[in-house]
């Protein structure tokens, strides 16, 4: 693993793997008395949040706090951020008050990665999201959800968990950090990807994500392993992309009818929040298909197996020769 | 995209997850323990562990993983034969209690399986395959501690090789090894490594 979290794009097949099993044995401690690890003890985590974000925020707090770290909540709104302080100041104030990790979301793309290389600070940055750019963790708690339910062998401890496995991503792919890193991560993990949406929510360069497209859900649908909605981000929207909401859910929605033409095993996905009634109607998203609620319980796993793999060992590579049964 | 820095490389060590059965290879160094002598100490722990307890009620084994794993299962089967019903058997692991956690790269997580009974009040066999310092085995007393509250605690191992950093002892001990500090001990076990041994190697002699 590298030292920060910044694209899906950045983890090796290996990485990807490791953070997926790691999660998997993280998962179970939602059924222990105690459900909390040491590994973090001592440790800072900032939750540096520029843009409004409950439930991404909330998921990385409970990872922190399960794994012992201290957690400090850093929101936009009522701190010196709304006064104006520059991202660098920002940087330079957490990094004063001792902080070996900072997740943050910014509206901006790319500036997770400018706190991470420019020597602002030295805590591990990880990427809640940034603009229409990228959102890893997201990625790899969706992909987390499908190896638990598709790998073979059951919650892919046989590895080689999602080969040839055909996921359609569906709705406003242009304004979707969550497709751009899952089109990244899923690849890595050797699935196959097509992204679903109108023509004017397809974004331009598409062509070199190595992911098929289609205009047509209904098309997709009878191959489809997994089905993943994403909510249309109208507050991003300063145009107008599709002409009628109604328009836009009776082509790209997701309803019992569309849900009729699936697989047996096919999963319903959806990052949240969820606009009910426009990608997704109500009796699709509470179906025994549907993964939605399971998705938000591996979130945590995954955050855990992140930060866990990013600031539990030591970060200088030690030497792979090993002390003669320093293990035992 | 930017440049990378260079991943570093987990240390090969017993801690590490082993994939599969890895075609058994010649031992390198000594062989301290054959097949079958791994097999009577197994026998003999198995019916120590009977007699100390006076039974098998309430007994709970736990493997530490890797290697502790199948000599828990191994146990736990001639237990089940003696007493003609099985018994509890699991693993924990101690990979987030490690004393060490901080001083080398992330390791992965192996798993932790505690039966459906719990360990509450229950005699709890912990199972390892080396006694080296004495560090893993207070790791999994403090990772017990978060699963629950055993009566009583017990270890034990297939080789006590000496050497404790901390004030730990075993209850049972397959074959006490007096070994130097710059010696290696390996324990191989069919299901991981497809071949049963306990070999020494390294070391000035």
């Amino acid at each position: 693993m590298n030292r920060h979290l910044l694209s899906a794009g950045d983890l090796t097949r290996d990485d990807a793997e490791l953070v997926l099993r790691t999660a998997e044995e993280l998962r179970s401690l939602a059924d222990r008395p105690i459900k909390k690890l040491p590994a973090l003890r001592g440790r800072t985590v900032v939750n540096l949040f520029f843009e409004d974000s409950t439930r991404t925020r909330i998921s990385f707090e409970a990872a922190a706090k399960r794994l012992s770290a201290d957690v400090i909540n850093f929101a936009a709104k009522g701190s010196s951020l709304s006064k104006g302080e520059s991202l660098k100041d920002t940087a330079l104030t957490l990094e004063a008050m001792g902080a070996d990790a900072i997740v943050v979301r910014h509206s901006a793309s790319g500036a997770p990665h400018r706190l991470a290389h420019t020597g602002w600070t030295r805590s591990s940055v990880i990427n809640a999201g940034d603009g229409t750019h990228e959102h890893p963790t997201q990625a790899l708690l969706d992909a987390f959800t499908m190896w638990r339910h598709l790998a073979p062998g059951g919650a892919g401890k046989s590895g080689g968990g999602l080969d040839g496995r055909r996921i359609a991503v569906v709705g406003d792919v242009l304004h979707s950090r969550v497709a751009r890193s899952n089109a990244l991560l899923l690849r890595t993990l050797g699935a196959e990807v097509t992204l679903v949406a109108p023509p004017t929510l397809l974004p331009v360069g598409v062509e070199g994500w190595d992911v098929e497209t289609s205009y047509d859900l209904d098309s997709v649908l009878p191959k489809a392993d997994a089905v993943m909605m994403l909510r249309v981000q109208r507050e991003r929207m300063s145009d107008a992309y599709f002409p009628t909401v109604r328009e836009y859910s009776r082509r790209y929605g997701l309803d019992s009818r569309r849900m009729g033409l699936l697989q047996e095993h096919a999963l319903v996905m959806h990052p949240g929040p969820m606009v009910r009634g426009m990608e997704i109607t109500a009796d699709v998203a509470d179906s025994s298909r549907s993964v939605i609620v399971e998705q938000v319980t591996n979130g945590v796993a995954v955050r855990m197996a992140v930060l866990y793999l990013l600031l539990a060992g030591s970060s200088e590579p030690t030497l792979t020769t090993s002390d003669p049964g320093a293990s035992e | 995209m930017h440049a990378q820095p260079a991943k570093p490389v987990p240390p090969p060590d017993a801690g590490d997850t082993a994939v599969g059965a890895t075609p058994p290879e010649e031992p390198a160094g000594r062989v301290v323990l054959d097949a079958r002598d791994i097999s009577r100490a197994l026998t003999r722990i198995a019916h120590e562990i009977l007699e100390r307890n006076k039974g098998a009620a309430d007994l709970v084994l736990l493997g530490i993983p890797t290697g502790g794993v199948p000599l828990a299962r191994r146990v736990a089967e001639r237990i089940a034969i003696v007493e003609e019903r099985p018994v509890a058997v699991g693993s924990l692991d101690v990979t987030m209690y490690r004393d060490d956690l901080r001083m080398r790269p992330p390791r992965a997580l192996l798993p932790t399986e505690i039966p459906a009974g719990g360990i509450d009040d229950k005699v709890v066999v912990l199972v390892d395959d080396v006694l080296f310092s004495g560090r893993t085995i207070r790791a999994a007393l403090d990772a017990m501690n978060d699963v629950g509250r055993p009566r009583a605690v017990r270890l034990a191992v297939l080789v006590d090789r000496g050497h404790r950093d901390l004030p730990i002892r075993a209850d049972f001990v397959g074959k006490n090894l007096p070994t130097a500090l710059d010696e290696t001990v390996r324990v191989r076990l069919g299901e991981i490594d497809g071949a049963d041994d306990v070999t020494i190697s390294g070391g000035a002699a």
